[in-house]
């Protein structure tokens, strides 16, 4: 059975102006979808990669997944269990204390008010655990120092307060770790230092991951199953090879033309056309034909539905 | 020097601080011609901003030039001041930063920050300016251009606001270009617009363009030279194909190695070990020296290695490609 199970993820936002401005300019209510119709699985013990602009979505649905934001419809559930309907107070707390965040930003995930130590095994304290000698033997297992554990956030690096995030993380022996874009404010050097890292970790602690990035070099590095997010739908789901030797939907196409590759000097392509829609008015049917090369009056009219086409998952109705 | 449009020298970028003097950028030389993209690599702290903002006169003091040249189209412009900064700046030199929201002044309509750039430096009409504000927008690929002369910044999207930016360095004719982390606040499919944006107007125009980045990939795909820095110094410069496949200073084939890459699989990157020294703890000899593989006694000891050939190495590799 998969450790995650995401099934019709919906998530919508009321962005609609205060009711007076709304009354004045004689204005309806306004909604934003930032997750629409998502389904996937996360096997366990593997990495699921989230890629997508910004705007796609994708830290939304990490947000969905460790409960800090509620689905409008749909489910995840986690070990079989919905965190959002369950009502056994006991079952949630079990399934909670599996699941763990790291966030972009090492320098405002930090209370800078805190010691290491105290940060570190906050996840198990706040529980009533044990927690004597864990920020040490943690943080040596992060690359720290144990001395370290004495010492405020200011102290340390960009790459070494990450790395104080990921053994905060680890504190509570967790089965899911859900990284958003752990690496994107480190250089770098310092990000293979962290990736190396998470490898490891997974490999030792038997760890799952959702990988949240919009580096698609990085996601196909670590991921063992990658998602394309456009606009909060899911446009293709793949392995890392096949979705990039052969990806099948054409916003995926268009992605991985545009990544600048180091092998690849002097490139001269066209780059892509267009920027992506205002999420609050989608297009009709399917959200990328307005961009598309393949688009054709289906397109337009009815969202494409989720196909099998040579092991992916693609959402595309022109896709073969 | 015959060609280079940007000619530096020996420069050096001094703060002075409670606890000592700073070099964020000591010693460096490079030129750029005509037409060429040099693109500028480093990790955060590498001193590679600095070196542009003292080619275009915009130090926050106390930071300050403290010796070697800076020559823009052969004149030399390291100790203008005031209204003769200003006038170059602009004219000659245009600037592109990253966050192109703050670069743009939110209460002035587009048209009218272009008029004013080309108003105060070029001698041409209002009505001509007004025209050429148009043509401008066209070029950088913003539709409906002349309708959209007279909105105001925020309503644009990011990467249109860059193409602006772009527009706003490029509409004095500068012959040099420096950009600063350009498309660094920019998603994938817009970087690579405003790239082959920048690459296009720059061979049309014969502009010399400072490329800084952080992004080995930008690098690989914009420019014709790159330069590597380290620590405020320059670690190897070179033709970008050469520097890329066979780096010769440790510290690029570190760089290079640590980069995710497609044909390398998932297997485990290659890690410097450590992190850039701070400027006030740098190490004797060579800056790189404490996290290098092939560092030798000559490597801990003063003087630290010129640039000789490409690399400021004692040691360069030689013939190791990166796998």
């Amino acid at each position: 059975m998969a450790l995650v199970d995401v099934r019709n993820l919906t998530r919508i936002f009321d962005v609609s102006k205060p009711w007076l401005n709304r009354v004045v300019e004689r204005r309806g209510k306004s909604y934003l979808t930032a997750v629409s119709d998502v389904s996937f699985e996360i096997a366990e013990r593997s990495v699921y990669a989230l890629v997508g602009e910004s705007g796609s979505g994708k830290s939304t649905i990490g947000k969905m997944l460790v409960g800090l934001l509620g689905p409008s419809e749909g489910a995840v559930e986690i070990r079989g269990t919905d965190l959002a309907r369950e009502t056994d107070a006991a079952k949630v707390d079990a399934v909670r204390r599996d699941i763990q965040m790291i966030f972009q930003d090492p320098f405002a995930s930090l209370n800078p008010r805190w010691r290491v130590r105290d940060i570190i095994v906050e996840p198990v304290a706040a529980r009533g655990g044990d927690t004597t000698g864990m920020a040490e033997r943690l943080l040596e297992q992060v690359g720290l120092s144990a001395k370290d554990a004495g010492k405020f956030p200011h102290e340390f690096s960009g790459g070494q307060r990450q790395r104080i995030c990921i053994a905060r993380a680890l504190a509570s022996e967790p089965k899911l770790i859900v990284c958003d874009e752990p690496t994107s404010a480190l250089d770098v050097s310092v990000q293979a230092q962290v990736l190396n890292l998470m490898s490891d970790l997974k490999d030792e602690f038997g760890l799952t991951y959702l990988f949240i990035s919009h580096d698609l070099t990085v996601v196909q590095h670590m991921a063992d199953r990658i998602g394309v997010l456009y606009l909060g739908r899911l446009v293709e789901e793949a392995a890392p090879d096949a979705l990039f030797d052969d990806p099948k939907h054409p916003y995926s196409q268009m992605l991985l033309a545009a990544a600048p590759q180091l092998d690849n000097f002097g490139r001269e392509v066209p780059p892509p056309t267009g920027e992506i829609p205002d999420p609050i008015n989608p297009p009709k049917g399917c959200a990328f034909h307005p961009r598309c090369p393949l688009a054709e009056d289906v397109c337009s009219q009815t969202r494409p539905e989720m196909r099998e086409i040579r092991g992916a998952r693609v959402a595309c109705h022109m896709a073969e | 020097m015959t060609g280079a449009i940007l000619s530096i020298r020996n420069l050096t970028v001094e703060i002075p601080t409670r606890y000592g003097i700073l070099r964020p950028v000591n010693g460096v030389s490079y030129d750029i011609a005509a037409g060429e993209i040099l693109g500028v690599v480093g990790e955060s702290g590498a001193g590679k901003s600095m070196a542009g903002n003292a080619v275009i006169g915009l130090l926050t003091p106390p930071a300050h030039i403290a010796s070697g040249e800076i020559h823009v189209g052969g004149t030399r412009v390291d100790q203008l001041k005031g209204d003769a900064m200003r006038r170059l700046r602009g004219k000659e030199i245009g600037m592109v930063f990253q966050d192109p929201l703050t670069s743009l002044n939110p209460l002035l309509r587009i048209g009218d920050q272009l008029t004013e750039t080309m108003l105060a430096h070029l001698d041409i009409s209002r009505a001509e300016a007004d025209r050429r504000a148009v043509a401008a927008l066209e070029e950088v690929g913003i539709p409906g251009a002349a309708e959209r002369v007279g909105s105001y910044p925020h309503e644009f999207s990011g990467g249109m606001r860059q193409r602006v930016v772009i527009a706003l360095a490029l509409c004095a004719e500068p012959s040099l270009v420096i950009a600063d982390e350009p498309t660094t606040a920019l998603d994938v499919s817009v970087q690579a617009q405003i790239i082959a944006l920048l690459k296009r107007l720059c061979r049309e125009r014969g502009t010399a363009v400072m490329l800084i980045t952080h992004d080995m990939g930008v690098i690989a795909e914009a420019a014709d030279r790159v330069a590597v820095m380290y620590a405020g110094k320059l670690a190897e410069l070179g033709p970008v194909r050469d520097v890329i496949t066979q780096p010769r200073h440790p510290y690029t084939y570190g760089l290079m190695g640590s980069t995710p890459l497609a044909s390398r699989g998932k297997d485990r990157l290659h890690q410097i070990p450590g992190a850039m020294p701070r400027l006030d703890a740098l190490p004797e000899g060579c800056a790189f020296h404490p996290r290098c593989p092939k560092a030798q006694d000559a490597c801990r000891r003063t003087p630290e290695p010129k640039m000789d050939g490409r690399a400021a190495c004692f040691f360069p590799m030689v013939g190791e490609a990166v796998a």
